[in-house]
């Protein structure tokens, strides 16, 4: 493929021990996780992982709890270096950046929203936005200006001159939000930053971030455990298990055709007809009748026409150009694979 | 004597040896000492004149004032007011600004030495192994030890006593200084360095502000440590409520000594109680700002 990617990760490796460089040899050599852990007291956080990210995407990365997902995007900006491998950024290798560019990277590139929030509990919401424009030596009154817009952008004007301890959970990640925003970096990197927070608020803050994230195009890497999150959001979503790598795909690539058995049961009880869009299952052939849907809508938009007449129904392009039909029997079918 | 022993070295010469190699440091470098810590003496005697010119109830005014901005407060204002009041009512006020003096100057100086080792200990393993133990052997070790040589390289006085009071009570400050820099929320560090921060720039943004409570605390009690060496500071001239004491040792009169030592527990009250107050208000508003 010639496509350019904004972040490419390969063949990266990452063990916790005394000595890693041994471990991974051995692990190299083919032993599993557990064994790696029993016979030499190394843990395996990540094993031979490749990723490709493109520009302005939300790619996701999911998995549960020890799946390596934190380990792994805190490999991006180098909070965590890996045993082995490269990361590369516009075609930049990061870890052979020198302490000067790699804090240059961090200010200017990318930048990071975490689970619990992180904020300064010294500092106002304010001298929190604006900490990333002041450590990279900013005038004062101009971040504080910049401040301000990303503070509205969020939803918290007025709260400028509060501490994080004053605010609901939230509040607290719109700051962070307004934090990671505010050094305009491309790349940002989001660390379950939703999962501390209530179903409700959660929501909320996943819109907040796809109207954002239409607005600016920023590349998005976005770590959750939760697959509703990663298919709301997600452009390409990659899943991870033990700290391997075990699907890539789109959403719907992943709900239709699970890799292997793990994935599958992951995904089982997802809504498809909701999740999976019409694109996803259009066959070619001639519409007949006059329902027309978009291929970005999901399958349960067909379903009171299907059960109506067994006739196709015709699926359009994001060019209005007939992409296919959708037919009762590859509908049924496809709904019917869990 | 323990006979049968293994004699390992000769422990007599090694003592001689040590004995004269400390004999040479004083004959040779003793003026040069000297002359290092003369502003330090000079400061200290500054101190000293400035409380004892200031009218009675000008010390009293600050030492309230200050309470007030360490606390916000109107109880504690008050009772340093009122124990201040005390300390002359009792007739040891001019001993007792010497003790201040005495008090300020050291915990300065020990904040001062303390705060960079302390910080430099919070920054890696080994240096907290090699600090610790010094740190265990300078709190254990009788404080009478430490007069030997300060006596000697300076001879009694002012200056002898300000340095023993200072390895007395350092230790707090620079085991709090670095145990407060290890608490802060590793998530919060580890968030500053995602967005660039330089390790500078962490340690003054973020680490020394959120250990500040610990810092205060360990600021406190070298505080007390320092006035708890005053009494014994006094037998080698440090003055003030310790030199009163020791009279009362000497002359056998309870009165004087008991004078005395209620001073040193007023001003210890005293300055615990706006320490103390000024770290409460701050861990309370940390609290309530995370």
């Amino acid at each position: 493929m010639t496509q350019t990617y904004k972040i490419r990760v390969e063949n990266v490796s990452k063990i916790f021990g005394r000595d890693p460089k041994a471990a991974l040899a051995q692990v190299q050599a083919g032993m599993g996780k557990d064994e790696l852990l029993r016979q030499s007291d190394h843990v395996l956080g990540l094993h031979d992982i490749n990723l490709n990210i493109r520009a302005g995407e939300t790619f996701v990365i999911m998995g549960l709890s020890g799946s390596g997902k934190s380990t792994l995007i805190r490999h991006f900006n180098r909070l965590i270096e890996p045993t082995s491998g490269r990361i590369l950024v516009d075609g930049v290798d990061v870890l052979t950046l020198n302490d000067h560019d790699l804090r240059a990277f961090r200010r200017k590139k990318i930048s990071m929203v975490f689970q619990k929030f992180a904020l300064l509990p010294h500092k106002t919401v304010m001298e929190n936005v604006i900490y990333g424009l002041l450590v990279d030596g900013m005038a004062p009154a101009l971040a504080r200006e910049k401040g301000a817009d990303q503070i509205r952008l969020v939803g918290l004007a007025g709260f400028e001159n509060h501490f994080p301890g004053q605010l609901s959970g939230g509040m607290q990640q719109r700051v962070g939000l307004a934090r990671a925003l505010a050094t305009d970096a491309e790349i940002l990197l989001m660390d379950e930053a939703f999962s501390a927070l209530d179903p409700l608020i959660r929501h909320d803050m996943q819109m907040q971030l796809r109207d954002i994230q239409a607005r600016l195009h920023k590349t998005i890497v976005f770590i959750t455990h939760d697959l509703d999150e990663a298919l709301l959001l997600g452009d390409h979503i990659a899943i991870l298990k033990d700290g391997v790598l075990r699907q890539v795909g789109t959403g719907p690539e992943i709900l239709m055709a699970p890799a292997d058995d793990y994935v599958a049961r992951f995904v089982r009880d997802v809504n498809r007809a909701r999740s999976v869009t019409c694109g996803a299952l259009a066959v070619a052939g001639q519409p007949q009748g006059d329902l027309v849907l978009d291929a970005s809508q999901p399958v349960e938009a067909a379903f009171s026409a299907l059960a109506a007449s067994d006739l196709p129904i015709g699926v359009r392009d994001g060019n209005g150009q007939i992409a296919g039909v959708l037919t009762r029997a590859t509908v049924f079918q496809a709904l019917a694979r869990a | 004597m323990a006979d049968g022993f293994p004699e390992l070295f000769d422990i007599r010469s090694f003592g001689r040896a040590m004995d004269q190699g400390f004999n040479q440091i004083v004959a040779n470098y003793g003026e040069t000492l000297e002359a290092i810590f003369l502003p330090v003496l000079k400061a200290l005697v500054m101190m000293e004149k400035v409380l004892l010119w200031l009218p009675w109830w000008g010390v009293l005014l600050a030492l309230a004032a200050l309470a007030y901005a360490a606390s916000r407060r109107w109880t504690v204002t008050v009772a340093v007011a009122v124990m201040t009041f005390c300390i002359g009512v009792i007739g040891v006020w001019e001993q007792a600004m010497a003790t201040i003096a005495l008090m300020v100057i050291s915990t300065l100086l020990a904040v001062l030495v303390g705060l960079p080792i302390g910080i430099a200990m919070s920054r890696g393993k080994r240096m907290q192994a090699v600090t610790l133990p010094i740190l265990d052997i300078m709190q254990t070790m009788p404080i009478f030890v430490y007069l030997i040589p300060f006596v000697m390289l300076f001879g009694p006085g002012k200056i002898p006593a300000l340095l023993a009071t200072i390895v007395f009570a350092i230790p707090p400050v620079i085991r709090l200084t670095n145990l407060g820099i290890r608490q802060v929320d590793a998530e919060t560090v580890e968030a500053v360095r995602a967005f660039g921060a330089s390790p500078l720039q962490i340690l003054f943004s973020v680490q020394i502000p959120l250990a500040m409570p610990a810092i205060l605390a360990g600021i406190n009690q070298t505080t007390m440590m320092a006035l708890s060496m005053v009494v014994i500071a006094s037998m080698i001239g440090a003055g003030g409520l310790g030199y009163q004491v020791l009279q009362g040792i000497q002359r056998l009169e309870i009165s004087s000594g008991l004078m005395a030592g209620l001073g040193i527990v007023l001003l210890a009250i005293i300055f615990d109680r706006i320490a103390q107050s000024y770290g409460q208000r701050m861990q309370k508003s940390l609290k309530l700002e995370s």
